[in-house]
């Protein structure tokens, strides 16, 4: 049985930080701030989140201790991490960052200028 | 523009509850485990720094009507208050004592004098922060 709990845990920690990894590769690589906003804010929020889960896993296998303050963290970073993704990319539009020069749509910009001309969106 | 701030208020209504619940857990835990009231107050103080994020000073002085200054006070009476204590049973000052009791639905629980001074040292810290964090945002 203990073979079948270290694979469990094992998987949950490195998808964790294959995500992670990937996230930072993607934070280097990609051209603008929403793009790095988006890879940033998806992948390491699921990558913590099955860090934490695997970190759980770990004590409650081996240890016979169910840690609630590690369902908690994976709890409140599933909802906190999102926000804050979405509060800075909002931030960074409002302050006049450009797009990437090959994007093709700016709904946001659109709905503006119709919002400024009086209409309903 | 109007800014819309609906998905920020929307989420601190949810992660306030999970912050101070957080924060009074430490706060209980520290007697056996990492914690304390100094972390406790620190994370309360941190949830009224979020909802001061999401809403305005007003709306949040109105939520939570506090003189910051005044809770200082109650938290250093506190302090003083369980260091006096051992002063009228004929011990040395800051005496504490402990005892277990029954309580009907905990069971078996030991109450000591020392939480009094950490309920102290809880509020000095949310008041000193809360204090400091107001005067610095409403100066213009």
């Amino acid at each position: 049985m203990t073979a079948i709990y270290e694979i469990i845990v094992m998987l949950f920690i490195l998808s964790g930080t294959f995500l992670t990894l990937a996230a930072t590769f993607g934070v280097i690589r990609l051209p603008d701030i929403y793009t790095r906003n988006h890879a940033a804010s998806k992948a390491t929020t699921l990558g913590a989140m099955l860090i934490l889960l695997g970190a759980m896993f770990y004590f409650l296998f081996f240890e016979d201790h169910f840690n609630s303050r590690l369902v908690l963290a994976i709890l409140f970073i599933f909802m906190t991490a999102p926000v804050s993704g979405h509060l800075i990319g909002r931030a960074a539009y409002n302050s006049g960052v450009k797009l990437w020069n090959k994007s093709v749509a700016d709904e946001l910009a659109r709905d503006r200028k119709k919002m400024k001309q009086g209409k309903s969106i | 523009m109007k800014t819309n701030n609906l998905i920020l208020q929307t989420a601190t209504k949810i992660l306030l509850f999970v912050i101070v619940l957080f924060s009074i857990y430490m706060f209980f835990a520290g007697h056996y485990e990492p914690g304390g009231g100094f972390i406790g107050g620190l994370m309360t103080s941190g949830a009224i720094v979020l909802l001061l994020i999401a809403y305005d000073i007003k709306t949040v002085s109105k939520a939570l009507p506090f003189d910051y200054k005044k809770v200082v006070g109650v938290g250093l009476l506190f302090a003083t208050g369980t260091a006096a204590g051992g002063l009228l049973f004929g011990k040395p000052l800051l005496t504490h004592w402990f005892t277990y009791v029954d309580l009907p639905l905990l069971g078996k629980t030991s109450l000591h004098t020392a939480v009094l001074f950490d309920i102290g040292v809880y509020l000095v810290v949310i008041g000193t922060t809360m204090t400091i964090i107001q005067t610095i945002g409403e100066s213009e």
